[in-house]
């Protein structure tokens, strides 16, 4: 069920420069059951100029905690960055439809940038359903390959940057464990990686889920605003069908 | 002890004032988990056209200083389909069920208030001369008073129950449209829907929105649709339903003193989905605390 949850911030990390890691308690509910994938809208508030609130994925829950990684993308994000622990912050969650947890054969999570963040959950649960699971971690520099250490006490983890300061160099779609044969592929990330992971998946047949970005303003399928174009029901709301969506039903 | 209920025309009456406005509330559904839906003086459904539709292309929304500009474009699956599937799960909510009509055509907009008559769970009909995010109708029916008229006449024929007109603030004199519509048979007139804007992202030197224009909501609009409330409800003698950035209980208040019977709540339930619950709780205590009984005694103070 989607509540609306007042959190403690316990901890506020500060990660690559670009980045920060809230660490979250809630205050007074019970944590809901949240799907890998899944995301919350975020309040933001200790910014004057924003007024909506913001979609974050959740990169970690269990029954007390609860963390959001964030990339500094504009004011809101900003702030969110910024807050200390003692502040509060209000969400609403669990939003969306995550990814598929319940999958056979050798599987493959891909994350650009921020885009690892719903992969450490996903990685958690898959691996408590001994799923075999491979990690392919890509930013465009060393610092900026976020969680590298919980992803490696996960399994195998490779990496790849765009200035080569870690792992292989170049844009992780290039790296060679793609070569490797693979069941599924879970992806996150920019857009042209997203592409381009597509691309790969469809020529090759590899079943594929994809977690799509939108601008938001609802994020409970109330408003539209977030639609993206699919190939069996046209325009649907990614903030409800989304954010993970297989690629079949994608028209890219 | 605290009467909120409240007449709205056409022989409708609302436990309270508090609805939710159309296109930001879904089918109501959305916010089940959030609050108790039997609770709102009524819920307001998602533009209702007569065939589907798809919509505008992404991007569709942006963020503007205290609001948003939106470009949806009344995407819907039809009123067939809002009958057949939607109209089943949420008829029994308990709380007045009004769905919110659009067309290109004057028979557009009578083929739906004719497909919706049967159901008799729909207490009232919004007619939406007012939406800015379509290329053929919505907005230009409100625009003159010819034009809003001719929509209103038409739809009064197909449509016995209760019959709200949703006006556009995009206009000269919002007062000529709303008496145009009153005198063609509108129980009620809502107002207001979005106002046009338009915002451009100057690092990529494009507009935000696929359509370029969009329509702006949220409390920056507010001062402006109290005006016009205000306005509006001198100039009629039919109930004023007013919205434009209400934001919480205190801005419920203001537009109630402004002249409206009843109140409508959009944008701000993006932020807070509890909104409703917590402005109805605010007017209920507002009135106790001034001994007020019935909102008829709400009024301002000369
Ligand atoms: C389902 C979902 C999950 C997300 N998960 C995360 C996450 O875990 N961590 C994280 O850091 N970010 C995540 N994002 C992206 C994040 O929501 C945006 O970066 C944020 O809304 C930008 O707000 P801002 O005020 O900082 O920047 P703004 O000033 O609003 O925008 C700055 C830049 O970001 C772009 N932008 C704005 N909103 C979005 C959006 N919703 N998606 C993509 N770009 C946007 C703008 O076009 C602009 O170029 C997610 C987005 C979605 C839809
Ligand atoms: C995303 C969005 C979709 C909307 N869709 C409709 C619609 O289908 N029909 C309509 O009459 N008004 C529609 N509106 C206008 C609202 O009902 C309301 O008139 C307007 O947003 C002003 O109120 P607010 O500031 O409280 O949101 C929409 C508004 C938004 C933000
Ligand atoms: S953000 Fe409102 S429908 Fe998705």
């Amino acid at each position: 069920m989607k509540q609306q949850m007042d959190f403690d911030v316990k901890d506020s990390l500060q990660l690559g420069g670009n980045y920060g890691l809230l660490k979250l308690r809630p205050i007074a509910q019970e944590m809901p059951l949240i799907e890998p994938g899944q995301f919350a809208q975020v309040e933001v508030p200790n910014c004057k100029t924003t007024y909506l609130r913001r979609p974050i994925s959740i990169n970690y829950a269990d029954k007390h905690e609860l963390w959001l990684l964030v990339r500094r993308a504009g004011a809101g994000t900003n702030a969110l960055c910024d807050l200390r622990a003692g502040a509060k912050l209000n969400l609403v969650l669990p939003l969306g439809s995550g990814f598929s947890t319940q999958v056979s054969g050798r599987v493959l999570l891909m994350g650009g940038g921020v885009g690892i963040a719903p992969l450490l959950m996903l990685g958690q649960r898959l691996l408590a359903n001994k799923t075999d699971v491979t990690f392919l971690l890509g930013a465009r520099t060393a610092n900026e390959v976020l969680q590298l250490d919980l992803f490696r006490q996960m399994g195998e983890t490779h990496v790849a940057t765009d200035d080569g300061t870690l792992g292989h160099h170049g844009l992780v779609t290039t790296h060679p464990v793609l070569a490797e044969h693979f069941d599924h592929v879970a992806c996150c990330g920019p857009m042209p990686m997203m592409r381009a992971v597509t691309a790969i998946a469809k020529e090759r047949s590899i079943n594929c889920e994809m977690s799509l970005e939108n601008t938001m303003a609802c994020g409970v399928g109330a408003c539209l605003c977030c639609v993206e174009d699919t190939s069996d029901e046209g325009n649907v709301c990614v903030c409800t069908q989304g954010p993970v969506f297989n690629i079949n039903r994608l028209k890219w | 002890m605290v009467d909120l209920s409240v007449n709205i025309g056409g022989g409708l009456t609302l436990k309270n004032p508090i609805m939710t406005a159309s296109g930001t509330y879904g089918y109501g559904e959305e916010f089940a988990d959030f609050i108790d839906l039997s609770r709102l003086g009524g819920i307001i459904v998602k533009g209702t056209t007569l065939q589907p539709r798809q919509g505008n292309p992404y991007p569709r929304m942006v963020e503007t200083p205290s609001g948003m500009l939106n470009a949806v474009g009344l995407q819907n699956k039809g009123v067939d389909y809002f009958v057949k599937h939607i109209y089943p799960r949420i008829c029994d909510i308990d709380t007045a069920l009004v769905v919110n009509v659009s067309g290109a055509d004057v028979s557009d907009y009578v083929g739906v208030c004719e497909r919706l008559s049967d159901f008799d769970k729909i207490a009232a009909v919004e007619i939406n001369i007012s939406c800015p995010n379509v290329k053929q109708g919505g907005m230009s029916w409100g625009t003159t008073t010819a034009g809003a008229a001719a929509v209103t006449e038409a739809c009064r024929k197909a449509w016995n129950r209760t019959m709200i007109v949703k006006l556009t603030p995009n206009v000269t004199d919002v007062t000529q449209i709303a008496r145009a519509a009153q005198d063609a048979g509108a129980d009620a007139v809502s107002l207001v829907n979005t106002f046009l804007g338009m915002a451009i992202d100057v690092e990529r030197r494009r507009p935000y929105l696929s359509t370029i224009t969009g329509g702006l909501s949220g409390a920056a609009i507010r001062p402006i649709a109290v005006r016009m409330v205000w306005q509006v409800a001198q100039a009629v003698t039919i109930p004023v339903i007013g919205l434009g950035g209400i934001m919480n209980g205190r801005d419920v208040v203001e537009f109630l003193l402004a002249g409206a019977k009843a109140v409508q709540i959009g944008t701000a339930n993006f932020i807070d989905p509890q909104v409703t619950i917590k402005a109805i709780d605010y007017l209920h205590d507002y009135m106790a605390r001034r001994s007020l009984n019935t909102l008829s005694e709400l009024t301002m103070l000369s």
